[in-house]
């Protein structure tokens, strides 16, 4: 009698052992769901455009919803121009403080304090740079296209870059200030002993080191820079033409791929607007998808070295 | 010979001067960023602003009662479903690694981690705005897909760091799999998990794209979740290009306590990370 019992608990506990491993297969099962879903879904409702437009899309330079004319050209210009200016003012920063925490000063109080400092500024929302750029830094601006003899409007490219450079240092940050402290110390050790000097280890030893690390670093910056909406929406300008000469579209209005899905998308009227705007999502998720996953694989090779 | 050593030692010095100069300087944005905005917003605040609706445009007074609730009601429905998914996942990568669902699900968060938030958005708006109208329940769904990668995996990284003698001891004792890991494995990790959690809800407060097309929203205080809802991010988006001086104020104000939110959100993680010393 009471062996059955026992017989049938165990029984029981093998029945639950079972379910909370199918509940866990599931649960992974539903995270490829949401991604082949989301995918699916751009893929889907950008079909009119990609049907009637195809290819051309992606280097047509005309975006005009009222003679339904859909070229991505001047996004994917905005886009990178933003990205890479962004990316460029970054990089010196993000390296600056990757080897400072991670080689100079990497206990104590300063240190932590500016890595606390770094966390924050990943962590305030873009929407608030947005608006304090909006107020503080436009009118700066302002005064500069002045001096240049741009249109002043105070919102350009080039006022969404530099709020974006400062959003996406600590991504590069952080990462290179892990791998600088990785590198092996008998390395170091031995360029010391040979006679080198700080700069020398750092310029021979750990910076080579740490390349393909520092490099996938940038990527996600990168990628962060390509998909981030609000603060640039907010300083861009929003113009979707593209303006005759570089200094114009550097200094001038200007528009990325997330920004005018942001300002586009609640009013469009049309099926073809519609899709343009979601074809113009897909580009953009394709983009940052693959700019990450190439970041994400350079790091993982280095936990595995 | 001197010489040559001296100019090295120099170059040395000078640049050791050059990162200290890039690495503080960083600081700076910050500090006036958030100067900026204490000076701007921390005058609006009062009870009135915490508990009434926003006036009709150009009156004086009004609050963000509306946006505080929404927020306050579309993260917790989205922490609510993402957290026993992120969760679960967390465990089955930490459990299987090298099997081909958790190469492929792992691959899932990167990617997910990756998709700009404007693009859920849209996704969200397909999936239910079109079908069945704005919603803070969509607003909710569409942030806890951006919840998701982040509870994942701070949950499997914390389970990775913890013993496997733990797992073996409750299982050599004869304790079923499924309580082995619910009453022996979670608690050992509940620190590292829970800071996890609470990051992914100070990263998803801020979040104004992926609410645009979802939860939209409302002017007027709204406890029902089914219709269209304000949020703080979006309401400091309508009003801060607002033409009327009481909008952008009010704007300000909502800017702080967002700030507040998120300041103490993080810090608070920093407090359990640093009691528990958790590494991520």
């Amino acid at each position: 009698m009471d062996n059955n019992k026992r017989l049938d608990l165990s029984y029981a506990q093998l029945k639950w052992d079972n379910v909370f491993k199918f509940i866990l297969v599931v649960m992974s099962v539903i995270l490829l769901i949401i991604v082949a879903g989301v995918l699916v879904t751009l893929v889907i409702q950008s079909s009119p455009t990609i049907k009637s437009i195809g290819i051309k899309f992606l280097w047509g330079n005309q975006w005009n919803p009222v003679t339904n004319a859909y070229g991505a050209l001047p996004f994917l210009i905005g886009t990178l121009l933003t990205s890479f200016t962004a990316l460029i003012i970054s990089i010196p920063f993000s390296i600056a403080i990757g080897i400072y925490l991670g080689e100079y000063n990497t206990t104590g109080w300063l240190s932590n304090l500016l890595k606390n400092t770094i966390e924050l500024i990943a962590a305030v929302p873009s929407i608030i740079y947005g608006f304090w750029a909006l107020f503080v830094l436009v009118p700066i601006i302002k005064n500069f296209q002045l001096a240049i003899g741009v249109a002043n409007y105070g919102v350009s490219v080039f006022t969404a870059s530099i709020v974006l450079a400062v959003m996406i240092i600590p991504y590069a940050a952080t990462l290179s200030m892990t791998l600088i402290k990785m590198v092996p110390s008998p390395l170091k050790e031995g360029a010391y002993a040979l006679g080198a000097t700080r700069y020398e280890v750092i310029k021979s030893v750990i910076l080579p080191y740490t390349r393909s690390g520092l490099f996938a670093g940038v990527l996600l910056s990168l990628g962060r820079a390509l998909g981030e909406t609000m603060a640039v929406t907010m300083l861009i300008g929003n113009n979707s033409a593209i303006a005759s000469s570089f200094k114009n579209i550097f200094f001038g209005l200007g528009s990325t791929m997330a920004s005018v899905i942001a300002n586009e998308f609640g009013e469009a009227d049309h099926t073809l607007y519609f899709s343009a705007l979601i074809e113009l999502g897909l580009v953009l998720f394709f983009l940052t998808v693959i700019i990450n996953l190439i970041g994400k694989r350079i790091i993982s090779l280095y936990n595995n070295k | 010979m001197e010489a040559r050593l001296k100019l090295r030692n120099t170059k040395s010095i000078l640049f050791k001067a050059i990162v200290i100069f890039f690495a503080f300087l960083v600081t700076i944005p910050l500090i006036v960023v958030l100067l900026f905005i204490i000076k701007q917003g921390a005058m609006q605040i009062n009870w009135h602003f915490l508990t009434n609706v926003p006036v009709p445009e150009g009156e004086k007074g009004g609050g963000i009662a509306n946006a505080i609730v929404g927020s306050f009601l579309i993260i917790t429905v989205a922490s609510v479903i993402s957290i026993p998914i992120g969760i679960l996942t967390g465990i089955y990568l930490s459990e299987n690694p090298g099997t081909k669902l958790s190469y492929f699900t792992g691959l899932c968060v990167d990617i997910l981690q990756g998709v700009p938030s404007i693009i859920i958005g849209i996704v969200v708006y397909f999936w239910l705005v079109k079908p069945l109208g704005f919603s803070g329940y969509s607003g909710s769904i569409a942030l806890a897909i951006m919840m998701l990668p982040i509870v994942i995996r701070s949950t499997e990284q914390t389970l990775l760091l913890l013993p496997p003698s733990l797992k073996e001891a409750a299982l050599a004792l004869g304790v079923p799999y499924h309580m082995v890991i619910l009453k022996v494995i979670l608690p050992c990790g509940f620190a590292g998990i829970s800071s996890g959690i609470i990051l992914s809800i100070a990263r998803i407060i801020g979040e104004t794209a992926p609410l645009l097309f979802t939860a939209f929203g409302d002017n007027h205080l709204n406890l029902n979740m089914g219709k269209a809802m304000e949020s703080i991010p979006r309401l400091i988006y309508t009003y801060a290009t607002s033409a009327y001086e009481e909008q952008i104020n009010m704007a300000w104000g909502a800017s702080f306590i967002l700030l507040m939110i998120v300041l103490f959100l993080n810090l608070f993680t920093k407090f359990i990370t640093k009691k528990w010393n958790i590494q991520f």
